[in-house]
C-alpha cells in the first residue's frame, strides 16, 4: 500500500516545528506503524535527509516508549500502543498525519520525541512502598482480598505511555496518576503511605503544569491498557479520606 | 465546581416543581408564592428565609463561575501547542459545559431582572407572580430566551451531575451506569419540567 505521510519535524525544543509530507511506498499491511516509521526513516538516510526521530523500546506493547498522536488519536485508531498499530488498519492512498503528544509538561525534545519527566516526579512522589531490607518476606505472609488484587492489578497495567495527557483536551495527568495510587494505596503493602502517597503525587502533579480534569473521558477512551475512568473517582476519593485524615491528625 | 454545582442542582428542582403548580390556578401559584416568604416563620421574620436562600445560591453561582474560569485557565495553559489534526473530542454536552455556563449566567441575571425584580417584566406586578409569568410567555423572544436557556441547562446537568459524582469520588464500575441514567433522567425531567410552563403559556393551557 502506499500512503502520503504529513509528520511533525521539530529540530529542537527550542525551534519551531511544522507538518512535513512524505511518501511511502510499497508498504505492507502486516507491518507496524512503526516498521513502516523504519522503512521511510531508512529511505530518508540514503536520501541523505535527516530521518524521523520517534520513542520505541520493547515493541510488544508493554514498556510505554513509542507514542504518537496518529490522525488526532493517541496511538492511533486502534486501541493499543503504536508498536502493536498495524497498517492494516489503514487504507491505501491514506493521508496520515503523525503528531509528538502535545502538553506543556511534555515538552517536545525533537520531532514525535516528547520529554515525559514529569510522569517520574509523580512517581517519585509516593510511587512507591517502604520494605525493609534483609531477606525477602515470605510471600504468603500477608494475605492479599482477591477483590483487591484485582483492582490492583488492573491499574498495574498502567505503562506510563502518556496517551491520556495526550488525549485529554486539558492536558490532565489525572487518569496516569490514579493508576498508580490506586494500585498501591488497595494493598496492605501500600497502607503505611496511604494518605501521604495521594495527597503527595496530586501535588506533585499539579505542579508539573498538567491541567485539570473536566471529567471528559478522553483519557480512558484512549489508554492502551484500558484503565477505566472511575478510576480518577477512586483516586479522587482516597484523596478526599487523605484529607479529613490528615485534619484529624492535625488536631489530635 | 461538584459542591456549589449540587447546591444549585438541589435548588433547581424545588424551583421545577414548585413552577409546576402554575396548572392549578392563579390564586393557587400565587398562594404558593406568597408561601414562600413565610418559611422559618415565627422563628425568622417574613421574607428572611428567602433572603438567607438567595445569598446563598448567588454565592454558589459566583463560586461556580470562579472555579470553572480558574480551571479553564489552567486547563489552557497546559495545552500550549494545539493538535494540527483537529478531531471532534468527547460528546456536545461535555464540549458546551463552558459557554453553556455562560450562558446559563447571562440567562439567570435576565431571568431574576425578569420574575423577581421584575425590573424587564412585560407587566412587573408585584405578588402577582402568574400575571407576571403569562405576560411574559405570550411574547415570542421570551419563550426563545427561556427555551434556548432550558436546553443549555438540560446539557448541563447532564455532563454535570455525572462529573460532580465523578470528582467527589461517588463513581465506581458497579455505579457508573445508574449514574449516567441518572444524570440524563434528571437532565430531562428538569427541562421538561421547566419548558412545560411556557408551552401551556403558548397553547393556551395556561391563561
Amino acid at each position: 500500500m502506499n500512503l502520503t505521510l504529513r509528520i511533525w519535524r521539530q529540530q529542537s525544543s527550542e525551534e519551531e516545528g511544522a507538518m512535513v509530507t512524505y511518501r511511502v511506498e510499497d508498504i505492507s499491511p502486516d507491518m507496524s506503524f512503526l516498521e513502516m516509521l523504519d522503512v521511510l526513516n531508512e529511505e530518508l538516510i540514503l536520501a541523505g535527509d535527516e530521518p524521523v526521530a520517534f520513542d520505541h523500546d520493547c515493541r510488544e506493547g508493554i514498556c510505554g516508549a513509542c507514542g504518537m498522536v496518529i490522525n488526532g488519536q493517541a496511538h492511533g485508531p486502534e486501541r493499543t500502543t503504536t508498536c502493536q498499530l498495524h497498517m492494516r488498519h489503514f487504507k491505501d492512498g491514506d493521508t496520515v498525519d503523525v503528531e509528538p503528544w502535545r502538553a506543556a509538561a511534555f515538552p517536545v525534545v525533537k520531532d514525535l520525541v516528547v520529554d515525559r519527566t514529569a510522569f517520574d516526579r509523580v512517581i517519585q512522589a509516593g510511587g512507591y512502598i517502604s520494605v525493609p531490607t534483609g531477606s525477602a518476606p515470605e510471600a504468603h505472609a500477608t494475605a492479599v482480598p482477591k477483590e483487591a488484587a484485582d483492582f490492583a492489578f488492573e491499574h498495574a497495567e498502567c505503562i506510563g505511555c502518556g496517551a491520556c495527557v495526550a488525549a485529554c483536551p486539558n492536558g490532565s495527568a489525572m487518569l496516569f496518576t490514579s493508576a498508580k495510587v490506586n494500585h498501591l494505596n488497595v494493598l496492605p503493602q501500600g497502607q503505611p503511605e496511604r494518605e501521604t502517597r495521594v495527597l503527595d503525587m496530586v501535588a506533585a502533579m499539579d505542579d508539573q503544569g498538567f491541567g485539570g480534569c473536566t471529567n471528559t473521558g478522553e483519557c480512558a477512551t484512549a489508554c492502551p491498557k484500558g484503565i477505566p475512568l472511575p478510576s480518577i473517582a477512586a483516586m479522587n476519593r482516597e484523596y478526599l479520606r487523605a484529607l479529613r485524615k490528615e485534619k484529624s491528625r492535625s488536631k489530635g | 465546581m461538584a459542591g456549589t454545582g449540587v447546591i444549585m442542582l438541589l435548588f433547581l428542582v424545588a424551583h421545577m416543581l414548585g413552577n409546576l403548580k402554575i396548572f392549578f390556578g392563579a390564586e393557587e401559584f400565587n398562594g404558593y408564592a406568597a408561601w414562600l416568604r413565610t418559611i422559618g416563620e415565627p422563628a425568622l421574620h417574613n421574607s428572611w428565609y428567602l433572603y438567607i436562600q438567595r445569598t446563598g445560591l448567588v454565592v454558589a453561582v459566583v463560586l461556580h463561575g470562579v472555579a470553572a474560569y480558574q480551571l479553564s485557565k489552567r486547563d489552557i495553559r497546559a495545552r500550549p501547542a494545539k493538535y494540527e489534526h483537529k478531531r471532534q473530542r468527547a460528546s456536545y454536552a461535555t464540549r458546551t459545559m463552558r459557554w453553556g455556563g455562560v450562558i446559563l449566567g447571562l440567562y439567570i441575571v435576565w431571568h431574576i431582572l425578569d420574575l423577581t425584580t421584575l425590573t424587564v417584566n412585560p407587566l412587573g406586578k408585584e405578588h402577582h407572580p402568574y400575571e407576571n409569568i403569562v405576560a411574559d410567555f405570550r411574547i415570542w423572544w421570551v419563550n426563545v430566551v427561556y427555551i434556548v436557556a432550558m436546553l443549555a441547562l438540560g446539557l448541563h446537568i447532564r455532563h454535570g451531575f455525572w462529573s460532580a459524582a465523578q470528582t467527589l469520588g461517588a463513581v465506581n464500575k458497579r455505579r457508573d451506569r445508574a449514574l449516567k441514567i441518572t444524570a440524563n433522567v434528571l437532565a430531562a425531567s428538569l427541562t421538561a419540567g421547566f419548558l412545560v410552563v411556557p408551552v401551556a403559556v403558548m397553547t393556551g393551557l395556561v391563561d
